[in-house]
């Protein structure tokens, strides 16, 4: 939903980055205020993860240039948990497992901290499971993968689902999903679409970073951009990605020769 | 501040034992200082005997005394124990004893030696004998509060289908030492569960040896140590196969911080009777800090050609892309820290059996107020 008097929640200028040697972000200038949902599209190696994982202050990347504002706040000032705390939210492409660590005991390590920071409440070991189980609804997912570990041993739908399982938890303001349709059948990708579709809102705002058009087809974005070579070279609406999608992205490497 | 050995007590050491102390010279202790061993004052536990207050299940009887040595003797032979230097001090020690027959399936017993702030060596013997098809969980839990030592030699024998859980819990002292020998002999169809985790004395060495007298047994070896400050933690285990269709299934854990020491050392036999053995050793260890050191060595002596053995060790930090994962849900690196040495060492904490629960022992070896 695009409102122009909406609250700007994410302001990112000119932002170069690099990999240890390699520059990979080359000027991305990206402004997200609350209500609206982002898509970003571009080839492997365009630099769209590179973003993501470096709003989320991945310590892999060093940025060399520009600036991103989160409510007006410097994000790149901040740790990585900083970040989280006040609503930086990163659906990872490729979630971790940890083996060892219960599922249920880290959700709620996470949700607190992130209540803490609110000025809410932490909640103890009762509350927080009546909160998960109702939140569990949302991505359909089996109580079950509360007992075990960490994503351990959990399929690619999975581990996707308890991905918007901790964003349903943590509420952030900026939802950041790489590549969450990744490695999806239909009925999990509806799910996942569905449960991302149910956390948008008036206040919050999603960046999703894919390479397809079928995400957007589950969920409508209010901007499209193609990134290619570190920058975002061209900014429009969903016909866009429908352009994309039919005729790929050679023009894209054209305008960037 | 490392221990400063007591020129007297080395020398009762070793006529206790009957010989000088292992140098490092010898290949089986090339990493293992003794000094914190010979920093105890040259005397015996003076405390209570800690099998007197022993009350035992229905199924669970004493062996007479000159029965009992006889079946300890046999058991310290049959794993090649009886030379074994922890062993032989052990027995110049004037250990306390207990000798205990298991028939059927009895409930779970737990023994605590305790050697607090006493002075000098506790040495003990501890002979279970499982009749045929007998079923026994054990927690032997371990203590100290001071510079002393506790010597246990651990003698099992398993008749035919009999199953063995036996738990070692030990949080120790950093003046103290611990020297466990275990001597384990299974019978076809036994199956063997032996859980240890062990951290924060000065000195300990664990040497469990099994021995699958005529194969088609089952062992199941995990054990977690923790070293931290100038602690050493030595595990020398071997597991022998005389016959064929045995099983083992082995995994070692180690955290090191500071400037501990961890050393391991995983012998497997498997001669040419053992044929269609199945054997797997894992090693693996988390090094926390620059200055701690971990050697860790599989030594297997495979002759039987029909076999699998596989073993494997590795040596890792906590896992970077753990650690963000964790940080990027709003949970600070130190938490998160702990959140994964948690995990790491509940893999096996989680085996012991159920009655060390009570005792929290992730806090007990993480040295965590509860």
């Amino acid at each position: 939903m695009i409102r122009p008097d909406a609250p700007l929640l994410l302001e990112i200028r000119d932002l170069h980055a690099r990999v240890e040697d390699q520059p990979i972000l080359k000027g991305v200038n990206l402004s997200v205020r609350a209500g609206e949902i982002h898509a970003v599209m571009g080839r492997n190696g365009s630099g769209k993860s590179t973003l993501s994982k470096l709003l989320a202050g991945h310590p892999a990347y060093s940025v060399t240039g520009g600036s991103v504002l989160f409510r007006g706040q410097d994000l790149l000032a901040l740790q990585p948990e900083q970040r989280a705390r006040i609503g930086v939210f990163l659906g990872f492409q490729y979630p971790v497992e940890i083996p060892g660590v219960s599922n249920l005991e880290f959700l709620r390590v996470a949700t607190n901290a992130r209540r803490v920071e609110r000025g809410d409440e932490e909640l103890d070991t009762f509350a927080f499971e009546d909160l998960v189980r109702e939140r569990l609804k949302l991505v359909q997912m089996d109580p079950a993968f509360l007992e075990r570990s960490v994503n351990e041993g959990f399929s690619g739908g999975e581990k996707k689902r308890n991905e918007i399982l901790q964003m349903a938890l943590l509420e952030p303001l900026v939802a950041i999903l790489d590549e969450t349709d990744s490695g999806l059948d239909i009925d999990a990708l509806r799910i996942v679409a569905g449960g991302v579709c149910q956390l948008a809102g008036p206040d919050n705002a999603t960046l999703l970073i894919t390479h397809y058009q079928r995400l957007l087809d589950l969920i409508t974005p209010d901007y499209v951009h193609v990134m290619a070579a570190g920058r975002i070279l061209r900014t429009g609406g969903k016909e866009l990605a429908v352009e994309l999608e039919r005729s790929g992205y050679d023009w894209v490497d054209q305008e960037v020769a | 501040m490392p221990a400063l050995a007591l020129p007297k007590t080395a020398a009762w050491l070793a006529e206790l034992a009957g010989e000088p102390l292992p140098g490092r010279r010898q290949e089986d202790w090339r990493f293992t200082d003794l000094a914190p061993l010979q920093a105890v004052a040259a005397e015996l536990w003076s405390g209570p005997d800690p099998f007197s207050q022993c009350s035992l299940p229905g199924g669970i009887s004493r062996i007479a005394p000159a029965q009992a040595q006889l079946l300890l003797d046999q058991g310290l032979q049959a794993t090649g124990s009886s030379t074994a230097w922890p062993v032989r001090l052990n027995r110049g020690a004037s250990p306390h004893f207990l000798a205990l027959r298991v028939s059927g399936s009895v409930e779970p017993l737990q023994l605590t030696f305790d050697a607090a702030a006493g002075q000098g060596l506790l040495a003990l013997q501890l002979l279970l004998v499982l009749e045929p098809g007998a079923s026994l969980e054990l927690l032997l839990h371990h203590g100290s509060r001071a510079a002393n030592a506790t010597s246990l030699v651990t003698v099992a024998q398993l008749g035919q289908g009999a199953k063995l859980n036996l738990g070692v819990l030990a949080p120790g002292d950093a003046r103290a030492s611990l020297l466990s020998h275990l001597a384990i002999s299974q019978a076809p169809a036994s199956e063997l569960q032996l859980t240890t985790a062990v951290g924060g004395w000065a000195l300990s060495r664990f040497e469990p040896r099994i021995c699958q007298s005529e194969g088609a047994a089952l062992t199941r070896l995990r054990a977690l140590q923790l070293v931290a400050g100038q602690e050493l933690a030595d595990t020398h285990s071997q597991v022998q196969f005389n016959g064929p269709d045995g099983q083992l299934d082995q995994l070692h854990k180690v955290v090191a911080d500071g400037a501990g020491r961890s050393v391991f050392n995983g012998a497997v036999r498997v001669p040419r009777s053992a044929q269609r053995t199945n054997a797997a050793q894992l090693s693996r260890s988390l090094l926390l800090s620059d200055r701690a050191r971990v050697d860790t060595k599989p030594e297997l002596e495979i002759v039987a050609d029909d076999v699998k053995c596989a073993h494997g060790a590795t040596v890792s930090r906590l896992q970077q892309n753990e650690l963000f994962y964790l940080q990027s849900r709003g949970i600070a690196v130190d938490q998160a820290s702990r959140l994964l040495l948690r995990g790491y060492c509940d893999e096996v904490l989680r085996e012991l059996p159920a009655a060390a629960a009570s005792a929290h022992p992730l806090q007990l070896l993480l040295r965590e107020r509860p």
